[in-house]
């Protein structure tokens, strides 16, 4: 069993090695700048701007596609010569391949308990800091026929209302939202995850959603918005952290002070995200 | 994972002499090299992530998991929801495969590939068809709704839809395979000596097949207790109403992966003691 263990690491380790290689080839000038990088990264800033290189890979939930979208290409205009690959996935999953070796240089998490996967294997570089935070909504039908209008109608009986499971974020943080304030909900499904819960709205399969800001706002006028006061005692916190086998740790962190600055953050919360 | 290995390049060698003296004299014993060696790997293949399963499993913990109630209405609905999409898939997929295998209409090459369409679409993708089609905003779900108040999503009826539409293909493949295996003379016989074209698909074609619908029932009914991700895209996952065994099982993944290979320990027992049960006696010979 054991062995079985080491060979599927070491083989992630050979795969990872491989897309390291490819990386810096593809980037020509980039090995020999990410080298000399643990020597000089204690003497410059992040806002001295030194001369950046090389890809540099950030493995991001999946909430944060667009946003982190615009801030990649804002990135490489911003640093001529870089580039920015994004893996996007649920953040268990995620934090589950960079343990597992996964070449990466960023990790962004949508919830600190998926942030301490990779904490608690020593795979990060400091503290992870969170950059924003997220909110909940109620999603409901474009129009809002059943005018939906706080949390406590969504309890009303012949009212059709998925929620995520409470083993995801979204499903924790809708039931931390109800319990706060004594309520009982009765859903007609507990959604995989935050996506299924929106498209049982988009459908018009469910009446109600209670999902992310975030989601409301990608899902544009598919689906109607409901803020709720309640949600500010549910709200989840982003943490970004630089990884310890960063292949490009000096462009990673750069790409990281990008994600913190003002212009980063406004990007962001054009999405629906707050700050943190 | 070694003592296999060995075993099996023993056994090889073993067999290897042989099999280059009985050459010409058709030897049942001797086993080729080239078909014994793949032939373990893919058994070793297909058997060691079961094995891992055993091994990893949580057996200290195991009991006060599965005397949980949640793990017992996942259970139980999952057995009912695959029994009733093996009843569906009889009523509605053998006459089926009778017109496929016996009628002769324009496009009926178009009508079988799309039969089998189910077995190989993303099981989500199919959830996502149905709930187009049978959803309450649905092409058809809307008259359901308006007409008789019936909407399927989020239902157990709608947990059988969802396990038929992606089992009955292989009922339908395998009794349509029977039905052009068997003799068609037979039931001409039966139509010349009286009888009428239901009456000889009743007493002479399905006896003759039975064997073919058997082993398609077991088939669609695995599929069906196995069926993911049509059920939760089209019924959704409500503890006692739409939680299958497999959405559970994926549910408990993400915060308590010992739940979920106790979960899936009892799926596994389950699926084998029938498919075993059920091969002794319906499958031998088929």
């Amino acid at each position: 069993m054991t062995r079985s263990v080491r060979r599927t690491r070491r083989m992630l380790q050979l795969a990872g090695a491989g897309a390291a290689a490819l990386m810096a080839l593809s980037a020509c000038s980039s090995s020999s700048g990410s080298a000399k990088s643990k020597d000089t990264s204690a003497s410059s800033g992040s806002s001295a701007s030194p001369k950046l290189s090389g890809s540099v890979t950030v493995f991001a939930a999946a909430s944060l596609k667009e946003s982190f979208t615009t801030l990649g290409k804002e990135f490489e205009k911003q640093h001529p010569g870089t580039h920015v690959n994004f893996n996007f996935g649920g953040s268990d999953t995620l934090a589950a391949s960079i343990t597992g070796g996964a070449p990466a240089d960023v990790f962004a998490a949508a919830s600190p308990k998926t942030m301490k996967i990779v904490t608690a294997k020593n795979d990060a570089v400091g503290t992870p800091a969170t950059f924003v935070r997220n909110q909940l909504e109620i999603a409901t039908v474009p129009g809002n026929p059943h005018k939906v209008a706080s949390l406590k109608d969504l309890t009303k009986s012949g009212l059709k209302v998925v929620l995520c499971d409470k083993t995801v974020p979204c499903g924790a943080a809708a039931q931390k939202a109800l319990d706060a304030s004594h309520l009982k909900l009765t859903p007609v499904s507990y959604e995989q995850d935050v996506k299924g819960a929106l498209n049982k709205v988009e459908l018009k399969e469910a009446d109600a959603a209670v999902v992310y800001k975030t989601d409301v706002h990608a899902a544009g006028d598919k689906v109607g918005g409901v803020e709720f006061p309640e949600s500010a005692k549910a709200i989840n916190d982003y943490p970004i952290v630089l990884l310890k086998n960063a292949p490009n740790a000096e462009t990673a962190k750069a790409f990281i002070a990008l994600v913190q600055s003002a212009e980063g953050q406004k990007v962001l919360s054009q999405a629906g995200f707050l700050k943190p | 994972m070694t003592s296999l290995h060995q075993s099996g390049a023993a056994t090889g060698s073993r067999t290897g002499r042989p099999r280059r003296r009985r050459v010409g004299t058709g030897g049942r014993r001797g086993v080729p090299l080239p078909l014994l060696l793949p032939g373990l790997l893919a058994l070793a293949f297909l058997l060691l992530p079961l094995v891992a399963l055993l091994i990893r499993a949580p057996w200290g913990s195991l009991p006060g998991q599965l005397s949980s109630t949640e793990v017992w209405q996942a259970l139980q609905l999952s057995l009912i929801s695959a029994t009733a999409a093996t009843a569906v898939s009889l009523v509605l997929g053998v006459p089926l495969a009778w017109l496929l295998a016996r009628t002769d209409f324009p496009g009926r090459g178009f009508v079988r590939a799309l039969v089998t369409l189910p077995l190989v679409l993303p099981p989500v993708v199919g959830g996502v068809a149905l709930l187009l089609a049978l959803g309450r905003n649905g092409v058809i779900g809307k008259w359901l709704d308006s007409w008789f108040g019936i909407t399927l999503p989020f239902t157990t009826a709608g947990v059988v839809v969802a396990e038929a539409f992606v089992a009955m293909p292989f009922l339908v493949i395998s009794v349509e395979g029977t039905l052009r295996a068997a003799d068609p003379r037979f039931e001409e016989a039966a139509t010349t000596l009286g009888a009428s074209r239901f009456t000889a698909f009743r007493r002479v074609t399905l006896p003759l097949i039975a064997p073919g619908i058997a082993a398609g029932s077991v088939l669609a009914w695995a599929r069906a207790l196995g069926e993911f991700g049509a059920t939760i895209t089209f019924a959704g996952n409500f503890p006692g109403r739409t939680q299958t065994m497999p959405l559970a099982v994926y549910l408990a993944l993400q915060n308590d992966p010992d739940a979920a290979i106790s979960l899936s320990l009892v799926l596994l027992v389950v699926s084998i003691a029938v498919l075993a049960a059920l091969r002794d006696r319906w499958m031998t010979g088929a």
